[in-house]
């Protein structure tokens, strides 16, 4: 998948000269007659706007080695606007970007390299999106919960539910945006820095916006507790923290699969853990325990509107889910056959 | 092989078009809908006449129109399956908007089906209508005549206003009658939790059309120069 490693060869230089560039893996050849010239040419990078193809930025003496993270540094450099994460930089006007961690004289590059700029617009950090998006419903929630001014008939303010389903449902409701906001501080490692700026802003929508609808319901003084009482709920509370555990299991697994500061990829396995088992019938078993949980908050408050938001989220995980396990398969030859993306067997 | 112009700018060069027998069933498909729209503008003719007013005539096309109307959702199916390469989201919202207002609004509140404003969208469809699926109809034939072409980039500027105005006249006459019979509403205790206000929802519907109808507006007039101006520059360059 990565760029070949190309000898650049036979270049001439502007003065007439022209030198081998010769790649840092061979052992020093007995090459004939080429002498005292050390073999570190040092190339030179042009990148051009790629809607417009201007010329944006001329760096010379750029040592071969040189990672296209250095070049977006150097570039940031002349263009402070544009911060490397928003950067992207290609070969081809309409290519793939090119990685950080490319090496420029493994790119199939002359030793005048021309790059092509997009600017990927503002960025933000994935750490302050699942910060801010998570933080949200678990206040919103509690606003419904605590029953604040302006939401229910004023004679309900600060009131509480009799019903005892309906503290269970914020006790859940809260520890799971809880654990979500650990995961995001001390669990999950991001191959990506930042996403789009625009995304908090539709992200935040869905969670905090589906979040206030569902609290609105559960917390109404007109709430209405499971038909089957006492045995719905505490099936329902059952599937739900199994689920969670699992949820997190999938989690610690996937995150002690990459050393820290890496983004290397490797097929995802079982461990000792027994949650984390259902590998052997599922690529993306987080998403799949993560459908059962709001199954189980569904059932635990039988409510439509959770309903709803279980439906649009599992809609969502099966497309990321059928992506990544996409993904795994054009990577690794051997990755095991009898895995389904979500669903065992189904989906 | 041109079925929706809308896709000119995007698919012209990659597209494959339909196939032989997905071409024959699409070209049905159009003449079935120009011959039904035709009924539906005859019958509004020959009420008018017969009456000597605008008044009432919804009831004399009533039964066509919510058939052909409804019809149109096989359009979102051919969108899906790939024989008509037109984004489904887009279509699905066009047409399911007809369907809601034909069957939602006028329908279901027997008090505005007397309502002016609904002759007021039922012609801006009907000539609509009959001028897109004839354009349809004849592209999928390749022997579209430059008039249609023109009728279906031209007349919008009008008729689109006109069928915004009737619709959303349509709809602020119904309110009333949808607060006082809690139509399609939902309220709480229920089992479900759940609770839905269809007055506050058309509210909210009314206002949905100040950013949708300009976005619309404006891709027309953008998709007219592209169509009708290219033909005007081949003729200058003649």
């Amino acid at each position: 998948m990565d760029a070949l490693a190309l000898e650049a060869s036979g270049k001439k230089l502007p003065n007439g000269s022209s030198i081998t560039a010769l790649p840092p893996t061979t052992p020093a050849k007995r090459k004939p007659a080429k002498k005292a010239k050390k073999a570190v040419v040092f190339f030179e990078v042009e990148i051009l706007d790629a809607k417009t193809k201007d010329k944006l930025c001329f760096l010379d003496k750029v040592e071969p080695n040189a990672t296209i993270g250095e070049i977006k540094s150097m570039f940031h450099k002349s263009h402070p606007q544009f911060y490397p994460a928003r950067q992207s930089i290609r070969l081809d006007p309409k290519g793939k970007s090119l990685k950080d961690e490319d090496v420029l004289q493994h790119l199939p590059v002359g030793t005048t390299a021309t790059f092509y700029f997009r600017d990927l617009g503002a960025q933000i950090s994935w750490v302050t999106v699942f910060l801010t998006e998570y933080t949200g419903p678990l206040v919103i929630y509690l606003l419904f919960y605590f029953r604040v001014p302006f939401i229910y008939a004023p004679k309900y303010d600060f009131t509480t539910s009799k019903h005892w389903v309906v503290h269970l449902a914020c006790m859940c409701h809260s520890f799971h945006y809880v654990k979500r906001l650990l995961e995001t501080l001390f669990v999950h490692r991001f191959s990506h820095g930042t996403m789009p700026l625009r995304n908090i802003f539709k992200n935040c929508s869905y969670y905090w916006g589906f979040a206030a609808w569902m609290a609105y319901y559960i917390n109404h003084p007109l709430y209405t507790p499971p038909i089957y009482g006492e045995q719905q709920i505490r099936l329902a509370l059952i599937v739900f923290l199994f689920c969670q555990i699992g949820n997190l299991s999938i989690h610690i697994a996937l995150r002690n699969l990459r050393p820290p500061g890496s983004k290397t990829r490797k097929i995802p396995y079982p461990t000792k853990n027994p949650f984390t088992w259902i590998f052997v019938l599922v690529s993306c078993p987080n998403y799949t325990y993560e459908l059962g949980s709001w199954l189980g908050f569904t059932l635990m408050t039988q409510c439509l509107p959770v309903a709803f938001f279980t439906l649009v989220g599992f809609i969502q995980m099966t497309v990321w889910a059928k992506g990544k396990h996409r993904s795994y398969l054009k990577e690794f030859r051997d990755y095991p056959p009898l895995r389904s993306p979500i669903l065992p067997f189904v989906l | 092989i041109e079925t929706k112009p809308e896709a000119h700018g995007h698919n012209y060069l990659k597209r494959k078009g339909p196939g032989a027998l997905a071409t024959a069933y699409l070209v049905i498909y159009n003449v079935v809908m120009t011959a039904g729209w035709l009924v539906i503008a005859v019958g509004l003719a020959r009420a008018y006449l017969a009456r000597g007013s605008y008044h009432g005539l919804y009831y004399s096309i009533e039964k066509p129109l919510k058939f052909f109307q409804t019809g149109a959702i096989l359009e979102i199916l051919h969108c899906a399956v790939g024989i008509v390469p037109s984004s489904v989201v887009l279509t699905g919202f066009q047409v399911m908007s007809r369907v809601f207002l034909t069957w939602a609004v006028t329908h279901s509140v027997r008090e505005v089906q007397s309502e002016d404003s609904v002759l007021l969208f039922v012609t801006a469809w009907t000539v609509t209508e009959i001028i897109r699926y004839s354009f349809y109809t004849f592209s999928l034939l390749n022997h579209l005549p430059y008039l249609i072409k023109w009728a279906r980039y031209t007349f919008f500027f009008v008729l689109y206003p006109m069928g915004v105005t009737g619709e959303l006249l349509t709809i602020y006459a119904a309110l009333p009658f949808v607060q006082k019979t809690g139509l399609y509403s939902v309220t709480l205790p229920n089992k479900y939790n759940f609770s839905f206000d269809y007055y506050t929802f058309l509210i909210l519907v009314m206002f949905s059309y100040i950013p949708l109808f300009p976005q619309l507006y404006f891709h027309m007039i953008r998709q007219r120069k592209k169509v009708l101006g290219q033909v005007e520059d081949y003729s200058k360059v003649e």
